[in-house]
């Protein structure tokens, strides 16, 4: 067997396993809630009254039921639709910095992400048609209510997404026929009605979260404030961040992919450059990502105390946790990658010695983040510490400790990139001493000022104590933007000190990669589930009760498990799509060349 | 002399010296690859957080720390190659080269023998109530109905808080009159300084909430205390379970006033103030 093969083979074991296990419990425990459930999982409501289109609330998926259907085709079709929306967006810009600069193999790049487009736009497509049938069939009164309210919403949904069409496949097909300014502008005008598309799309699923513009009857009163509810633009912004570093992440697993298989350096290097860009686009983006997701989790205690508490304090409190350990294994896995990549540069050797302080300071911060306010304890360790809370780690279960330990987090993998720039470089300006100085200054103060903020945090009153996340975030991002700006005069005419030596990466980091598209595709599909599951029995929240079968809140494991099971469905369509954009790539099938292969054989043979 | 029982801040204090000793002298005097390095450094990090706290960290906890601790440790290990050579070179020389051979059948005896013992501990410990991902605040509904009144949890305030502006007088009455519920109802459980250690607490599982922790009353709003002080356990949601409480529905001995008044009152004893409503963009 080929040894690059057998890392291959092995994760392929591990992942059927795995597959084979998360089917095992999730049916296991489907069987003991239908147990428990009794009868009235079986009991269709519509077995004993006829059925027409106005008696008709529900309809039952067989096996899995309704829920877990519309469960998984929604995040399916969410997923390539995140990955459609996100990669239009780097794609556009890289093949603008291409333009810019003259160098032939942005353009490429930006190429090679757009292939990867085609195939996905059809799986959304399909998967939304399917999402609409399965609604109108499964919960038809809750669709019909939805139509009601958003009708008009529909026709300009429609045309965009055949201006989506025509824009991307004129700017896929388009690639090299067109004028630059001209292909640019195709790009721009496929980002723009992408994101047109996702806006009209999400003033549908948060007016289910916050509905408004609707008397307390539940009719229209004013579509406009029913479209603007009061958490559409926070999830439009989290919505595009998030697609931005789900589509980085899985454009780099693709590079990592198009890396491990690759037989010539060419290939290597390029398909090292590729996940690399990809990776960074991924980084960038969910730096950005507690902000956007802090904004909205207070919007949703602004709108309603009740689903604030659901949310963060009460049912789904257990759920971040996890969601606190998956992002943890991200800032890890993300500034392994950087780490692991500076073995290609030469001269990046004299960071080596930084790596275990940063890794300590996410270490610590990922400990304080997963930390949970209740700490699931036995009676005796309950009593020994006199309630749920333990006397010195219950402070770091409430959010002036979460938010201090992500912003340095969100510092620390940015002095990691910071490195990795500086690898193979050496300023040549007389003012690197002062340069660096300051830029460690910047570090030391923000650093100190988000410590001071988060310990003066449990001093004051919670709204102030929500309030002061606003500097937190502020003075890190000023942080980022000055010593960048430091960063890029200092290093202008750097000299450089050794070469980028693109694909000698090792395998390991590609594997970083996979891990970071994985983590990143799971905790999309877990957020996705507390968004909607936050409204616990209802529909519409405070207006349409959900009186189905399925009016309850399932198990965590349950739904981490149908989670799991969409992700690993996800990644098998995605597998598809990889193969599919691979093949442009190959050799035309010659019948010529297929004879000769025939006949000679058959001529070894005789 | 109990050396083991000296705290500072918390902490243990003789645990966690003899661990940074035993690490210090690893440096000083022995060689150690990174693979010994880094576990001398997991297992010196378990005895931190396992003996180093004077109140003991619950398993669970102590368990999701390790995991994080091995992560970060197999990171540090993996992302030089030189190390990680190192340490594959190392693997097959321990399992091959006859100079490792008593290490090895120490390691090969050692390894079964703690698996046995982790079974026979857990086979031989008292039987234990299962342990439960309790969370702390119940999501509460939009809105209750008290003795045939609804009560609007989202928008509704405490009617009397205004008072405090506009008529300290009156308003100090309701403050007095909340002393007097709470020390008629409330104190023997939560306690005559409301640190949830009233003489009735340490028979409850879970004890009941301590108003001076910042993270109960000083992170909610009143219509929330409300919820929770007229409905109690019996008012618990359902799709929240497994709760346990002994909370009684005090809607059953209380007027609507003293419930606001007693709310009044745990706020003004502890000095925090409500959770504010956010404004609405």
């Amino acid at each position: 067997m080929d040894r690059r093969k057998l890392p291959f083979t092995i994760i392929t074991i591990v992942v059927l396993v795995l597959l084979g296990i998360t089917v095992q419990n999730v049916m296991n425990s489907w069987s003991l809630e239908r147990e428990l459930m009794g009868p009235n999982i079986e009991a269709a409501p519509d077995a004993v009254t006829p059925e027409t289109p106005h008696t008709t609330e529900y309809r039952t998926f067989p096996k899995i039921g309704s829920r877990v259907a519309i469960w998984i085709v929604a995040q399916l079709h969410l997923m390539f639709a995140a990955f459609v929306l996100a990669v239009p967006m780097f794609a556009l810009i890289i093949e603008y910095i291409g333009y810019r600069n003259g160098d032939k193999k942005y353009d490429k790049l930006a190429y090679e992400f757009t292939k990867l487009l085609s195939v996905s736009f059809s799986f959304t497509a399909t998967l939304g048609a399917m999402l609409t049938f399965m609604l109108m069939i499964l919960y038809p009164k809750l669709t019909n209510y939805l139509i009601g309210i958003f009708s008009w919403t529909f026709f300009p949904y429609v045309l965009l997404f055949f201006a989506e069409a025509g824009f991307l496949y004129s700017y896929y097909y388009g690639w090299g026929k067109f004028s630059p300014k001209v292909h640019l502008a195709l790009g721009l005008g496929l980002n723009i009605v992408g994101t047109a598309i996702m806006f009209i799309a999400n003033a549908w699923l948060t007016f289910m979260n916050s509905p408004a513009g609707i008397n307390e009857a539940g009719q229209l009163v004013s579509m406009w404030d029913a479209i603007n509810n009061f958490t559409w633009m926070p999830i439009n912004i989290h919505r595009i961040l998030a697609n931005v570093a789900f589509g980085g992440s899985i454009a780099a697993a693709y590079g990592a992919f198009k890396f491990l298989g690759a037989t010539t350096e060419e290939e290597r290097a390029h398909y090292d450059w590729m996940g690399y860009i990809g990776n960074f686009v991924a980084i960038s983006a969910f730096l950005t990502l507690p902000f956007a997701g802090y904004w909205l989790a207070k919007e949703i205690y602004a709108y309603s105390q009740s689903l604030g508490i659901v949310l963060m304090g009460g049912t789904f409190s257990w759920l971040f946790i996890i969601q606190a350990v998956l992002i943890g294994n991200l800032f890890l896995a993300a500034n392994y990658y950087l780490w692991v990549s500076m073995e290609r540069i030469d001269g990046a050797e004299r960071f080596k010695k930084f790596t275990k302080y940063l890794l300590a300071a996410i270490a610590v911060c990922f400990l304080v983040w997963a930390t949970p306010h209740s700490l699931v304890a036995s009676v005796e360790e309950a009593r020994s510490m006199g309630g749920s809370h333990h006397p010195m780690l219950g402070v770091l279960g409430v959010m002036s400790a979460k938010n201090t330990a992500v912003n340095i987090m969100i510092l620390t993998t940015y002095i990691s990139f910071l490195l990795y720039r500086r690898g193979n470089k050496e300023p040549t300006v007389s003012w690197s001493r002062t340069g660096n100085l300051i830029q460690f200054s910047i570090f030391a103060v923000v650093i100190s000022f988000v410590i001071f903020l988060g310990v003066y945090g449990y001093f004051v009153d919670t709204a102030t104590r929500v309030g002061l996340s606003v500097p937190q975030v502020l003075s890190v991002l000023f942080a980022m933007v000055s010593v960048t700006a430091i960063d890029v005069f200092m290093y202008k005419n750097a000299k450089f000190k050794g070469e980028m030596r693109w694909g000698q990466i090792p395998a390991r980091a590609q594997y970083a990669l996979f891990f970071l598209a994985i983590t990143f595709t799971w905790l999309m599909g877990l957020m996705g589930y507390v968004r909607a599951g936050l409204r616990q029995h209802w529909h519409v929240y405070g207006v349409m009760r959900d009186t189905s079968v399925d009016a309850f809140t399932p198990t965590l494991g349950f739904a981490a498990g149908v989670v799991s099971v969409t992700v690993m469905i996800f990644f098998t369509f995605i597998a598809i799509v990889f193969w599919l954009a691979g093949l442009t790539g190959k050799k035309d099938w010659e019948e010529d060349k297929q004879l000769e292969t025939s006949s000679g054989l058959l001529a070894e043979e005789a | 002399m109990d050396l083991f029982g000296i705290s500072f801040l918390g902490l243990n204090v003789v645990p966690i010296i003899l661990v940074i000793a035993g690490l210090v002298a690893l440096r000083m005097f022995f060689n150690l690859n990174t693979l010994a390095w880094m576990a001398a450094w997991w297992v010196g990090l378990y005895l931190m957080l396992s003996n180093g706290i004077t109140v003991p960290l619950p398993g669970s906890i102590v368990g999701m720390f390790m995991g994080i601790i091995t992560l970060a440790l197999l990171v540090y290990l993996t992302t030089s190659g030189e190390d990680l050579e190192a340490t594959k070179d190392f693997m097959v020389k321990f399992f091959t080269d006859s100079r490792y051979s008593p290490a090895l059948l120490a390691f090969l005896v050692l390894l079964p023998s703690l698996v046995a013992y982790n079974v026979y501990t857990g086979m031989t410990q008292q039987p234990q109530a299962p342990v439960f991902g309790r969370t702390i605040h119940p999501p509460p509904p939009t809105d209750i109905t008290f003795k045939g009144k609804k009560i609007d949890l989202v928008n509704d305030d405490n009617p009397y808080r205004i008072l405090k502006e506009t008529d300290p007088d009156a308003f100090a009455a309701h403050v007095a009159n909340g002393r007097k519920v709470y020390y008629q109802n409330c104190v023997n459980c939560h306690g005559d300084d409301m640190g949830g250690n009233g003489m009735f607490a340490h028979a409850f599982d879970p004890i009941p909430a301590s108003f001076k922790d910042p993270t109960t009353i000083a992170m909610l709003q009143e219509s929330y205390l409300f919820w929770r002080i007229a409905k109690g356990a019996p008012g618990l949601p359902d799709e929240s379970t497994p709760w346990s409480s002994a909370m009684p529905a005090w809607e059953k001995f209380l007027s609507e006033e003293d419930i606001w008044d007693v709310i009044i009152f745990l706020y003004e004893y502890t000095g925090y103030e409500p959770r504010a409503k956010e404004e609405l963009h």
